[in-house]
Order: structure tokens, then sequence, then C-alpha cells
């Protein structure tokens, strides 16, 4: 396992959360260094305070941070954020496409749909968190990114605001980490490429 | 809901059968989107496999309507997105209202929701009896559902709520009939629409409008397909006229885009200016 995180590089970090992610996110971005990957955040949430949502996260990190448009090509050093009502996919050209579909797990959007999409594509160079919330949204999209090879991590249910999604992960899934909040980004930082 | 496992190759099988048995054309639907439709609906009809939802497919033309009706995305609303239809509202149909007689056109117009909701703003404005709105869809289960007018009751609160915000005046519910759990539209707000089936895909021009509604629905589509059909309304809409899209689709990084300026920041309506 470490042996194979020291050779594996990284494209895509997906961040999915619901109640009570809003804080941690912020921890994990504030220490977030540019380097070789984009962040994509998939959040529930009520639509109309979209804009707000890219000022808080906006403020606090070196990356650029914008809503993922559609037809937009994903960048590295760049968070992305899922725009409320509409669930997030990942075209097999690294751009995303917008789909306003019936609600997965009462959710868009959809964590499952966008990890799951994410997974198709980029395998094992994508890593995948799920943090606090109330639903199982984001349970078999993490499965899929763990069967396609990609990193997982959980956020330690002791630390979160809502644990229900968190405790339900870990009965179906082994992460490879299962991270306190302050841990996220040193571990994030640790993924970035190295020059060859 | 566990996703069956299909595969790229599959997807591009099943789109060539649907090219050459029934002249569908997906092939420039964005891929991921389809792809995610297709496995959803090998788990809704319980097929065993991929496989066996492409032989339905391939030796049961009745199944196509099925299959159409599941692909395509038919989640709408009526006043969907409210300060949108304030825009029309206060911005677009005052300027409508000077044309002698008003042609609209709502593009992929799904079980007709919007279509209601802007034969209401007319009527409102009171230029309804000198309009005429074209919906077209290319599901014809769509249609059938839109040509009853008859949505279920427990809709209505949200399309009430939605109604108000969008700076209507009037009692929501005087504008339907309740019966049961069924809320069925006054015919008046019918009579003045023509429901038919059109492909943008295939299908070309059929008229000039004043006015394009064409919203979430280019979001489905790949590049190339989303400029052919942004040509074809472009093709179909007066100098002057508007193109409404969906809250995320954009006009401006089109082959159109230098032809139209949006109408304010927030909304999503372009005017035609050459």
């Amino acid at each position: 396992m470490e042996e194979n995180n020291m050779t594996a590089h990284y494209d895509l970090v997906l961040i999915g959360g619901s109640a009570g992610s809003i804080q941690i996110i912020l921890k994990a971005l504030q220490p977030l260094l540019p380097g070789n990957f984009a962040v994509v955040i998939v959040l529930h949430r009520k639509p109309s305070s979209d804009s707000t949502l890219i000022d808080i996260f906006g403020g606090k990190t070196a990356l650029r941070v914008k809503e993922a448009d559609e037809k937009e090509r994903i960048q590295p050093a760049t968070v992305y954020i899922a725009p409320a009502d509409y669930h997030l996919l990942i075209e097999k050209d690294g751009s995303f496409s917008l789909d306003d579909s019936e609600k997965v797990n009462f959710s868009r959007p959809s964590i499952d749909i966008t990890f799951e999409s994410a997974a198709e594509v980029y395998g094992s160079a994508a890593v995948a968190i799920l943090l606090s919330g109330a639903s199982i949204d984001g349970i078999e999209g993490l499965q899929k990114i763990k069967t396609r090879g990609g990193l997982c991590i959980v956020q330690d249910p002791d630390t979160a605001e809502v644990d229900f999604l968190p405790r339900q992960a870990l009965l179906s899934i082994r992460p490879d980490h299962i991270a306190r909040p302050d841990e996220i980004g040193r571990i994030l930082n640790g993924l970035n490429r190295k020059p060859a | 809901m566990q996703q069956q496992n299909i595969r790229d190759e599959e997807v591009e099988l099943l789109l060539n059968d649907l090219i050459e048995i029934y002249g569908y054309d997906f092939t420039g639907y964005s891929g991921a989107s389809i792809k995610r439709r297709i496995s959803r609906l090998v788990l809704l009809d319980k097929f065993p496999s991929f496989a066996e939802l492409r032989y339905r497919l391939i030796s049961d033309k009745n199944y196509l309507a099925r299959f159409i009706e599941e692909i395509t995305v038919n989640v709408t609303e009526m006043f969907r997105d409210p300060s949108f239809y304030r825009t029309l509202r206060e911005d677009v149909l005052p300027v409508l209202a000077t044309h002698p007689f008003i042609r609209i056109w709502h593009a992929g117009c799904s079980t007709g929701e919007e279509v209601i909701s802007m034969a209401i703003l007319l009527q409102e404005a009171n230029i309804l009896h000198k309009s005429r709105l074209y919906a077209t869809d290319i599901n014809p289960l769509a249609l059938q559902k839109a040509r009853t007018g008859i949505y279920p009751l427990s809709l209505m609160k949200q399309f009430s709520e939605n109604y108000i915000q969008s700076g209507g005046k009037k009692t929501f519910s005087d504008y339907y009939t309740a019966k049961y759990s069924l809320a069925k539209f006054d015919d008046s707000l019918k009579e003045n629409i023509t429901l038919s089936t059109h492909n943008l895909v295939s299908d070309w021009s059929f008229n000039e409008f004043q006015l394009i509604v064409c919203r979430n629905v280019l979001i489905y589509f790949n590049k190339e397909l989303q400029d052919k059909a942004l040509n074809l309304f472009d093709h179909s809409l007066e100098r002057f006229g508007y193109l409404a899209l969906g809250s995320k689709e954009q006009v401006k990084f089109s082959s159109i885009g230098h032809k139209y300026i949006q109408l304010n920041n927030k909304e999503r309506i372009w005017k035609k200016i050459t």
C-alpha cells in the first residue's frame, strides 16, 4: 500500500459532504499548495447560496475557486464547486457535464454520481474524500473509486458534526485514511507529484 | 441504486442500432450522461444485463418510445427559476406586446409545465389572444402528458410558490380545477399552444419566432451538437428576437455568440442584434 502511494500520482481530488462539511473543507483547503491536481467539491445544500460558497472558499486558499461550468475542461490547481440543483458528471475528455435529472438519494447534486463518473475517467488517479453528512449519498461512489484503484479518505466520525455518513461509509469500505480535519490538507499536499 | 457497469463500446453499439433501425441519433449527446441513463434503464426495467436491453430495443419497436422517454430527462416544473420568469414578465413581454402577432417556440418542452407557465404570463399581460406557442419535444410520451394539461395536485404548492416569486399577483389555484389527486389547467391556456415532436438533432427550422425558449436541453449535448442547435435557433429567430436558455447554458462561446447580447448579468436571456 505504502509503496503504491509513493509511485502513484493523482490528477483529481473529490470532496463530498453535506451537513456540517463547510468548516472541514475550509480546513482542508487552507494549507493546500497549488499542485498537479484539481479539486471538485460536491456539497448538499439549499439552492441559491452559490456565489457565497465561492466567496467563502475563495478567500481561504491559494488555489483558484470557481463553479464548475458545463463542458469546461478540468485544470490543475483549481477548486471546482458543483452548482446547486444539477448533477455534475465528468466526461472521458476530462470536461464537466451538467445534468438536471431526478434526484439521487434525495440529492442534486449527488455525490455518488460525481464520484462514479470520476472513477470511470480517472481510475487510480482519483482521490475521494467523504466528510460529515446525514445521508448515505457518496458511499457507492466511494466504493467505485476504491474498485478502480483510487485513494479513499473518510473523515474520522468522532470529529464529524453529523457522523452518520462517515460511520456508514466505514461499515462497507476500508479507506486508505481515516482523517481528522486538520490532517486532510496535509495528506493532500503529500500527494502532489514530485518533479522527476 | 447500484448502477450496472456498461462499457463505452456497448453504448456505441446501442447508439448505432438506434440510428440504423429507427433514425434517432444520440451520438451527439454528452457521453457520461447518456451512459448513466442507459445503466439506469437496465436497472429500472429489470434487464439481467445490457445485452437484453439491446435485444429488446432492436426487436421490439414499441419499446422505442419507452427508451426515448427514459433516456431523455423530463424533470421540469412550472415557473422554474422564478427570477427568470420575472425577467420575461418585466423586460421581454412588454416588447413582444408591440407586435401584432407573437410566435414563441418552446424547444424541448417535455411535459409542458413551462409552456403553461408562459401561457399564464401572456394571459396576465393580455396578449395571449394574439400569441401562438409552438411546443416541441423529441419524446412523444412527454407530449401526450403535455396535451392533457393535467398534473399531480401535490406539485401545486411548489408551482404556486414559484408563481408568486415570479411576480404573479393572482390566485394561482384559479388557473386549474382540482379533482381527486390531480390538477387540470384551464383549457383557455391551451388554445394557442401547438404541440408536436421535433428532434433538434435531425429536424430543421419550421417558422420564424420572436422568442425561443430552450432550457436545460443543451447541457445534454456535446459542443458540436450544441452549436448546431444554437444555429438552428438563430435561423428561426427574428432580428431583435429573444433566446432563453437554462440557468447554466451559454451562447457566448458558440459560433452565433457575436450576434447576441445578454439582457442582464443574471438571467440567461439574449437578444439577437444582427
